[in-house]
């Protein structure tokens, strides 16, 4: 079933002129897709983020997650559909500070319904599958900021959700940080988890698969 | 595919809002700080309120507070009748609340009687004694809530036939070497002989006044042998609660037309002692007590308020993860309800060993109310409820696209 399946979905937000930030934009992603969305700063990526991870609502278009209508959803809809459907990784990695690696992967499952016998156990494996089942007992304060990139991810990919979405991963790594998380990238897109990265970084988006750039919120694909 | 509801465990709440307390232990422990002491007011005020009470209280116990004695003003000759006249007992004791009544003669004359036992009886003791004499009536020792240490006391037929017979206080006993009334002793008072046929025993409560240390007669016996003359006291044990009101009627029942001049002393009502104490020591206090529990609620507040700022990504990350905007409120409240539990148990702690403390350094019997002691806690979890009422709105308010924003 497609992942995501945008039809004429805009965003206009209220200002003096109105700001457009997506206008008229279509996009179908298929299961195991690995998804690069580009384009200068103010273009509209994080608002298409926004709209992907259910965070934010389109004024106009329809929006399908996983074969669902999600624009006539209610909050309590959405908020569930993205707690169980949409794994986030962002820019600012977002670790809660003064807890251990572990808990922090553990929290993604805190507002699902599921036992809490074998929690620590899947946050383990979790971690496990970024490369950092060395790390489950470290204060994320400790970490490289690849490190704490890759626990974010760990997060994210608890619980097998429909969609990885990535709001600039790299945006605060260096080089070579920027390289591994690249790498457990591509590692995820073989193992077939749907990603969708935003970022500016022409070098990071040559990495995945397919790439759309987005400019003064319009959407075009770019065939390679 | 179904659309479910957001959900989120008690446990998975708790431990979230205890791991969030205890990230900043040092702040925490500042923000319940207004909390510990206003609970640590208030159970030390009510804690040593209720133990000065009681130690007042305690004074008059039970038996004490159903004793009422009516004094009767002698007159300067015995001979005459007094204001109140033997018969008129029965009249007393049909009252409702009067357990038992005795009067007594007990005239300024018959205070220094000298006393000694038959000589036959046993001769090594020193048997003569300046001791009080008095009349009594027959219901004394139900009145006094005294036994019979040996013997009887005398009965309606000793009274009205003018027997001469005698019971002795235990005191008295003990001063003139009576052990045993087998063998029918016999004192002497101002040389006039009565056969003892008792001894009484200790005597419990304040209605004593020396009856203990005294020969008692039959008060007919003591008017024709050593005119004793009228009653100059009735003793009355009431019912526990009936001592006022019995302390009001006594004395128009033993006379209904000289009542006036009788003096009534009754125990103060333990009820107003206490409640007055309580006036005395609470009000202050507990306003202060009220007041630091203000300034905590508004600690609380404060600080829960800036924290939900700081942690706006925190926020935003969890609405990610597929926080319900209740789950968020929830959280805030939680953690806020924690501090004030926590500081409700620290200052219920604080108070009741600050109670016992000072209940220790006067020597009290320290008293402290359980409904106090348990409901400090849950007062403390109040203050935190109501705390963290606002700030708990505010966090739930917050877009989720605005918090992430937020770099932390
Ligand atoms: N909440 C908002 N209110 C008004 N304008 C907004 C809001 N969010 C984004 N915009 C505007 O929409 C445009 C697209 O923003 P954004 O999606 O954040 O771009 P990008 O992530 O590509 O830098 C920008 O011009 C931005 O100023
Ligand atoms: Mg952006």
């Amino acid at each position: 079933m497609t992942v995501i399946h945008l039809t004429g979905v805009g965003r206009t937000f209220p200002a003096d002129p109105p700001v457009h930030a997506l206008r008229d934009v279509d996009l179908r992603v298929e299961p195991g897709d690995y998804l690069s969305v580009v384009g200068a700063s103010g273009s509209g990526k994080s608002t298409l983020l926004n709209t992907l991870g259910l965070l934010d609502r389109p004024d106009s278009g329809s929006y399908l997650l996983d074969g669902v209508e999600t624009t006539t959803l209610d909050d309590r809809g959405r908020t569930s559909l993205r707690g169980s459907r949409i794994g986030f990784v962002f820019q600012a990695f977002h670790l809660l500070p003064h807890r251990s690696t572990v808990d922090n992967v553990a929290l993604a499952e805190v507002y699902r319904k599921t036992d809490r016998a074998h929690r620590a156990q899947r946050a383990e494996a979790a971690l496990a599958r970024v490369g950092l089942a060395h790390r489950a007992a470290f204060d994320p304060g400790k970490l490289s900021g690849g490190e704490r990139q890759r626990v974010a991810i760990a997060r994210a990919l608890v619980g097998e959700p429909a969609l990885l979405l990535c709001d600039e991963p790299t945006g605060n790594l260096d080089r070579a940080n920027t390289g591994a998380v690249l790498d457990l990238f591509d590692e995820l897109g073989e193992q077939g988890v749907t990603l969708v990265v935003i970022t500016h970084d022409e070098e990071v988006s040559a990495r995945a698969a397919r790439r759309v750039r987005i400019d003064d919120g319009r959407l075009s694909e770019e065939l390679r | 595919m179904t659309v479910g509801r957001p959900s989120m465990g008690v446990r998975d709440l708790l431990d979230e809002a205890v791991a969030g307390i205890t990230a900043r232990p040092v702040r925490t422990g500042l923000t319940m700080l207004g909390t510990v002491i206003g609970i640590t007011t208030l159970v030390i005020t009510l804690g040593v309120a209720a133990t000065a009470a009681d130690q007042i209280a305690g004074r008059f116990d039970a038996v004490t507070a159903t004793e009422v004695t009516v004094v009767i003003p002698t007159l300067p000759d015995p001979a005459l009748p007094g204001p109140v006249a033997w018969t008129a007992l029965p009249d007393l004791v049909r009252l409702n609340g009067v357990r038992a009544a005795a009067a007594v003669a007990r005239p300024d004359s018959s205070a220094n009687a000298r006393v000694r036992t038959n000589d036959l009886h046993d001769p090594t003791s020193v048997t003569d004694r300046i001791l009080p004499v008095v009349g009594t009536t027959t219901g004394l020792p139900d009145v006094l809530g005294a036994s019979m240490a040996t013997g009887r006391y005398f009965d309606d037929g000793h009274v009205a036939r003018h027997d001469r017979v005698a019971v002795l206080g235990g005191g008295a006993a003990k001063l003139l070497g009576v052990v045993t009334v087998d063998d029918g002793p016999a004192v002497f008072v101002d040389g006039q002989a009565f056969t003892v046929i008792g001894v009484l025993g200790p005597v419990t409560g304040g209605l004593d006044k020396g009856l203990s240390s005294s020969v008692l007669l039959p008060h007919t016996t003591g008017d024709d042998r050593l005119r004793l003359g009228p009653p100059t006291t009735v003793l009355i044990r009431t019912d526990l609660g009936a001592a006022p009101l019995i302390a009001e009627q006594a004395p128009i029942a033993l006379s209904p037309n000289g009542h006036a001049a009788l003096r009534v002393l009754a125990p103060p009502d333990p009820a107003t002692l206490r409640g007055g104490v309580q006036h005395d020591v609470n009000g202050l206090f507990v306003v202060l007590g009220l007041v630091s529990l203000v300034v905590g609620a508004i600690g609380i507040a404060n600080v829960t308020l800036v924290t939900v700022v700081e942690r706006t990504g925190e926020i935003g990350l969890r609405r990610a993860l597929g926080a319900a905007r209740r789950h968020v409120a929830y959280q805030f409240l939680a953690e806020s309800v924690v501090v004030g539990l926590i500081g409700g148990v620290l200052g219920a702690s604080t108070g009741v060993v600050s109670v016992v403390a000072i209940s220790i350094s006067r020597e009290w019997t320290p008293v402290l109310d359980l409904p106090i002691v348990a409901g400090a806690p849950v007062a403390g979890a109040l203050v935190g409820l109501l705390a963290g009422l606002y700030p708990a709105l505010r966090a739930a308010r917050m877009q989720p696209v605005d918090a992430l924003r937020s770099g932390t």
